[in-house]
């Protein structure tokens, strides 16, 4: 597998998230994605970027492109310093949350991507990894 | 537009903006008496669980105030990626188009 372009954006504020969608979806449409995939992949994105402003105060995406054999693909890694999650399986699970969300965004991202990696340790923070692949 | 209010939404929101949006508009159906409500959202290429759940808030709020809300112009693309999320937009009605949506607001008004 090659990695291609590669671009990391801070992921702070509201503001940050949309600017994470408008990049993903840049970068989904110019490796090739049809219009579904791309649109869950930037609301995928737009998940995990809320996450890492409301629960890890704050941190970074990187934004790669992916070339394996004949297959495109979008890797997203968002990480953060923050509190991290104590007990992941159950952050995962529909419904649940600590804020006042709908607990939806974790494992609704993982609906909709190709892969989905999450690694966390209590107080160390976060890092949530998603690929997209064209086909 | 008769007792129609037509909210367009044409930005990438963010989530203060979509909570602004929430509040004028519970104000506008007060001070206009509005009975019905549409929200043309054929501009917005994603619907995450945040402006979802905005869309749901609007449309329990206006009910509490006596006016139905009917969200148009939702694109394929993000009607598929809403099933997948998990969001079933729960008390939300949704029609094709703004007439399609205008329609279906006076028939429930007629019928009370
Ligand atoms: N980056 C993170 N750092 C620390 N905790 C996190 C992080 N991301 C998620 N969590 C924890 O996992 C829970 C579930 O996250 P998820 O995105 O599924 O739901 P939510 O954010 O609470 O609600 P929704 O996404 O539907 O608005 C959160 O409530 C939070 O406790
Ligand atoms: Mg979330």
């Amino acid at each position: 597998m090659v990695v291609g372009k590669a671009s990391e954006i801070r992921v702070a504020s509201q503001d940050d998230v949309v600017v994470v969608r408008q990049a993903v979806r840049a970068r989904a449409v110019e490796i090739g994605l049809n219009l579904v995939d791309q649109t869950k992949i930037v609301t995928a994105a737009s998940e995990l970027a809320r996450n890492t402003v409301v629960y890890g105060g704050g941190g970074t995406v990187l934004l790669e492109s992916l070339l394996d054999g004949g297959r495109r693909g979008l890797r997203l890694t968002f990480e953060d310093r923050g509190p991290g999650i104590t007990d992941i399986e159950k952050a995962m699970q529909d419904g649940y949350t600590t804020g006042v969300g709908l607990g939806l965004g974790l494992g609704g991202a993982r609906r909709l991507v190709s892969e989905f990696h999450i690694t966390s340790r209590p107080g160390e923070g976060t890092q949530v990894r998603v690929t997209k692949w064209n086909g | 537009m008769g007792d129609f209010l037509l909210v367009t939404i044409q930005v990438d929101m963010h989530d203060r903006l979509a909570i602004t949006l929430q509040e004028d508009l519970t104000e506008r159906i007060v001070n206009d008496r509005t009975r019905g409500v549409l929200i043309d959202i054929s501009a917005l290429d994603i619907v995450d669980s945040f402006i979802g759940r905005t869309l749901g808030n609007i449309a329990s709020m206006s009910r509490i105030l006596d006016a139905e809300t009917v969200v148009v112009g939702m694109q394929p693309s993000v009607a598929i990626t809403l099933v997948e999320l998990g969001l079933s937009l729960p008390g939300i009605r949704t029609a094709l188009n703004v007439d399609r949506g205008m329609d279906l607001l006076r028939e429930s008004l007629e019928r009370g």
